[in-house]
């Protein structure tokens, strides 16, 4: 039937899929394509209405909307195809595509290449687990950013945030400028889940105390949502009886963490990390499958969306390159997070080219040391002021530091 | 005031077959419920099991009527387009006083007419299902898995379609006698009617008190499940019960659903309050331990949801022994076919239960048939279940088929439009919800509530402030924005 092949096509047009995309046209990839599920490209971005983007990339404050504008602009004047309003069902191991949309109907794209730039989801209530009852009034902070900036709908007056992630900390500054109050925000570990700028920027100046170490224990309400109770736990994050405290609302936020939003990868035979919840991939952001490559949110998720282009755009410039060879270098060499490291990217690199890794510690700390080891021998250490788990970290390893193949381990105390 | 033929009290499963048999004749029939859907109580939370019926004590309506309507529940599903597997089920055992246990519940079984039950070894097993933990098992073939919401919307929809009519969010107040009739007080006006038919489920024993039928005792079962990705119920195809305990009930267990997910659950505890849905932190913890030790999935990962559900039993007030379902006419109570404690297998034996209710009453009164009832009525089409052909059909002709709306479960927009314009004009998130699983994936509606809301007050006409999440009450906004 009716397949449409192209060189390239990308899944996504949000900050990662855009900057693939543009990068891709400028390194002389003329037959590209973007599959983007809503009717304007621009992913999240265009619901972040406070501003603090680009301040890596263009030196100055941006709104979301404006950020993926600078983007979306270039892609227009590139004459980058974007199918909007079409979905992704599938991608095969063969690299074709189905998807569907109302204008195309039943589309099956082919490309040599396939970029995987899906973003993340929200974690939601039922996968942390709540009790209680289930009102109306309890939803993510995403969903709740959504009505209210982009749909005009007000949610609530009175509410509670669990969990310190970003954007249930600018949903605390969002609800507090519209007229509701925001009692607290609730985190369960020692330490806020969000950046420090948003600490201040959006519970400090507005007076809204952050809880650490506390959590919902009970959801209360038949219709909408009356109440919630709210505990201290202790190490092993298990609530301290007798330290309930009950907080009437009729809104409860949820911002209990990003989950990379690999449904599509799977129906490839991608192999995922658990640690990261999105792809395997080498230096070249090539995922398992060879052809098919993977980047930003879906990837891994990131503090900063400066950050997702420039993924998105180093993986470009390795597609590029697939797409004249025919192949990539390949990476035998295995990079391995260690102690006090949760993750690190990518995870085998080819140890002749200067690579970037991205990495987060587990736990914060002042100061930090992080290490790579190979073969027992330190090869590089990097002192940092400070590192906090909200905080991605990028470590520049040079080729000539690395010697043959055994694995590289990064450490962080 | 228009006098109704018959009232029926709830509209969970058991009112809405009650109201769907009923229609065969030719009767004027109402039913009120007090929620703004039908299917909320413990009809729609629960395992979704089609029971055999070899667990329930011989001679017993539950033992009757599960084996006559789990007999016929294919043609059932078919006439009423709803996703049913006759799965079979195995209930597995590791020793030899499980044997003893299993070859009881064989003979029960067989009392009561449950087809096909037979003692199976390893071998056996693994050519059913390799994945079954123990060394033998009881094999029921007749055991099945169906959607317990799209069941209860199919005969209530189909109920309509001949001609009963439905108040929803009608929540009865009170009742009494009024000359040869019965008045019913319901929360937005009264209602009269020849024939009133308790059929509240939880509630049925008040509302058998409302209709001077005072004296019974219900007590809430309740039970908590966790909800699990599809992923988690990959290669799944046959639920797998553990052995039972000495007291004859089941410890808790994982169950496929009809949509691919994984139910792990229920616990079991009694509850005062039958409206009480609360899960509680105790009762996760237990359900992540005792469901680890049944099902190698049952991790973090994997969780979508959890939920309550309550089950009415009927209880002895003096020893609070559990009763048999209560259905009867009575000649000091004209007017009333009283429904009680119907609980657990009422799913399974709601057609059944309806029947015999529709006799009783047929003793009482002659019922004239309804030469224009029909039995058929069609669902919701479901573009994920589609061979491709069909879907590339499907979106050339109305391209509302080629807009995903829910990308977790793939739910279309022509879906999403036809869930709202439903027969019985549910309005709700929820109602959307269950008739087409939309938001019941993994993302829990993070991509698609917020369009289906919008969808709803434009198919509606529906300003924010009366949009409802499902129940009574639950509004999702206090108003706009900006004007």
């Amino acid at each position: 039937m009716n397949l449409m092949e192209k060189d390239c096509i990308i899944i996504g047009g949000g900050p990662a899929g855009l900057a693939a995309a543009i990068r891709l046209r400028e390194a002389g990839v003329r037959d590209i394509v973007v599959i983007e599920r809503e009717r304007q490209a621009g992913g999240i971005l265009r619901q972040c209405i406070h501003d603090g983007f680009g301040l890596t990339r263009f030196q100055e404050s941006l709104s979301g909307p404006e950020y993926a504008w600078r983007f979306l602009e270039k892609a227009v004047d590139l004459n980058i195809p974007l199918l909007t309003e079409t979905t992704a069902l599938k991608v095969c191991p063969d690299k074709t595509v189905i998807a569907v949309s109302r204008r195309h109907g039943w589309l099956r794209l082919r490309a040599r290449a396939v970029v995987l730039a899906m973003g993340c989801r929200e974690r939601t209530r039922g996968a942390i687990g709540l009790p209680g009852t289930r009102p109306a009034g309890v939803l993510t902070a995403g969903v709740a950013q959504s009505y209210i900036n982009i749909h005009n709908l007000m949610i609530g007056r009175d509410a509670v945030i669990l969990g310190s992630g970003d954007i249930g900390l600018i949903m605390a500054r969002r609800l507090t400028l519209e007229g509701a109050r925001v009692h607290a925000v609730l985190e369960i570990q020692p330490h806020a889940g969000g950046l420090p700028r948003n600490i201040r920027q959006c519970l400090d100046d507005y007076g809204i105390p952050l809880l650490l170490e506390h959590t919902v224990v009970d959801i209360r309400g038949t219709g909408r949502l009356e109440s919630i109770l709210a505990a201290k736990v202790d190490a092993n994050r298990n609530p301290v009886p007798g330290s309930e405290r009950e907080f009437r609302c009729d809104t409860l936020i949820l911002s209990v963490g990003l989950i990379p939003e690999n449904e599509l990868s799977l129906t490839a035979g991608i192999e995922l990390d658990p640690r990261t919840g999105g792809a395997i991939v080498d230096e070249h952001y090539q995922t398992s499958v060879p052809g098919i490559f993977s980047a930003g949110n879906v990837l891994h998720v990131h503090d900063l969306v400066d950050f997702v282009s420039l993924e998105a755009e180093t993986l470009a410039e390795s597609v590029a390159v697939f797409l004249k060879n025919g192949c990539l270098e390949s990476c035998p060499i295995a990079l391995k997070a260690g102690s006090g490291v949760s993750y690190v990217l990518p995870h085998t690199i080819s140890g002749t080219r200067e690579v970037t890794l991205s990495l987060r510690v587990r736990e914060p700390l002042k100061p930090c040391l992080i290490t790579v080891r190979q073969a027992g021998g330190t090869v590089l250490s990097r002192r940092f002021a400070k590192a906090l788990p909200a905080e991605m970290i990028h470590l520049p390893l040079e080729a000539e530091i690395v010697n043959g193949r055994t694995p590289l381990e990064v450490t962080a105390v | 005031m228009e006098c109704f033929d018959v009232l029926i009290i709830g509209g969970g499963v058991i009112g809405n077959a009650v109201a769907r048999e009923l229609m065969r004749y030719k009767l004027r029939l109402g039913l009120l419920e007090k929620e703004p859907d039908v299917g909320t109580g413990a009809s729609g939370r629960n395992t979704g099991m089609l029971h055999a019926g070899f667990s329930y004590a011989p001679g017993s309506l539950r033992a009757k009527l599960c084996v006559e309507a789990n007999a016929e529940f294919d043609r059932v599903a078919r006439e009423l387009d709803v996703p049913f597997r006759r799965t079979g089920k195995l209930v597995v055992g590791f020793t030899e006083e499980d044997r003893a246990r299993l070859l009881h519940y064989k003979a029960i079984g067989e009392q009561n007419g449950v087809p096909g039950l037979e003692m199976i070894d390893r071998k056996r097993m693994d050519a059913i299902e390799p994945a079954a933990g123990g060394n033998f098992a009881m094999y029921s073939p007749s055991s099945g898995i169906l959607n317990p919401f799209l069941y209860t919307i199919a005969l209530a929809e189909n109920a309509h379609a001949n001609g009963a009519e439905y108040f929803l969010e009608h929540e009865v107040l009170d009742s009494r006698h009024e000359g040869r009739v019965r008045r019913v007080v319901t929360t937005r006006g009264d209602f009269l009617a020849r024939w009133v038919i308790n059929c509240a489920g939880l509630h049925s024993g008040r509302v058998s008190a409302m209709l001077g039928l005072p004296g019974h005792t219900i007590g809430g079962f309740k039970g908590e499940y966790f909800v699990l990705d599809k992923r988690a119920g990959e290669g799944v195809n046959i639920p797998i019960y553990p052995p039972p305990r000495p007291d004859g009930g089941f410890p808790t267990h994982a169950t496929p659903t009809i949509d691919g997910n994984m139910l792990v659950g229920p616990n079991s505890l009694w509850t005062d309050d039958l409206t009480d849905y609360t899960v509680t932190r105790a009762s996760l913890a237990e359900l992540i331990e005792d469901g680890g030790k049944m099902f190698s999935r049952m991790k973090p990962e994997y969780f979508i949801r959890n939920f309550a559900g309550i089950r009415p039993k009927r209880m002895d007030p003096a020893t609070r022994r559990p009763l048999d379902f209560l259905i009867e006419t009575r000649d000091d109570a004209p007017g009333i076919v009283n429904l009680v404690g119907i609980e657990s297998p009422g799913l399974t034996s709601a057609l059944a239960v309806a029947r015999m209710a529709v006799r009783l009453l047929a003793t009482r009164e002659p019922l004239e048939k309804n030469p224009l009832f029909t039995p058929l009525r069609k669902g919701i089409l479901r573009f994920a279940d589609q061979d491709e052909t069909t879907r590339r059909r499907l979106i050339e002709e109305n391209p509302d088929y080629g807009e995903i709306i829910c990308r977790c479960e793939c739910v279309t927009r022509a879906e999403i439009l036809a869930a709202i314009r439903n027969p019985l004009e549910v309005a709700t998130v929820n109602g959307v919800k269950n008739r087409t699983r939309a938001m019941m994936g993994r993302c829990q509606g993070g991509y698609c509530q917020t369009r289906i809301t919008e969808m709803i007050m434009e198919e509606c006409g529906k300003a924010p402030t009366e949009v409802l999440l499902g129940k009574p009450g639950s509004t999702l906004f206090t108003g706009r924005v900006r004007p």
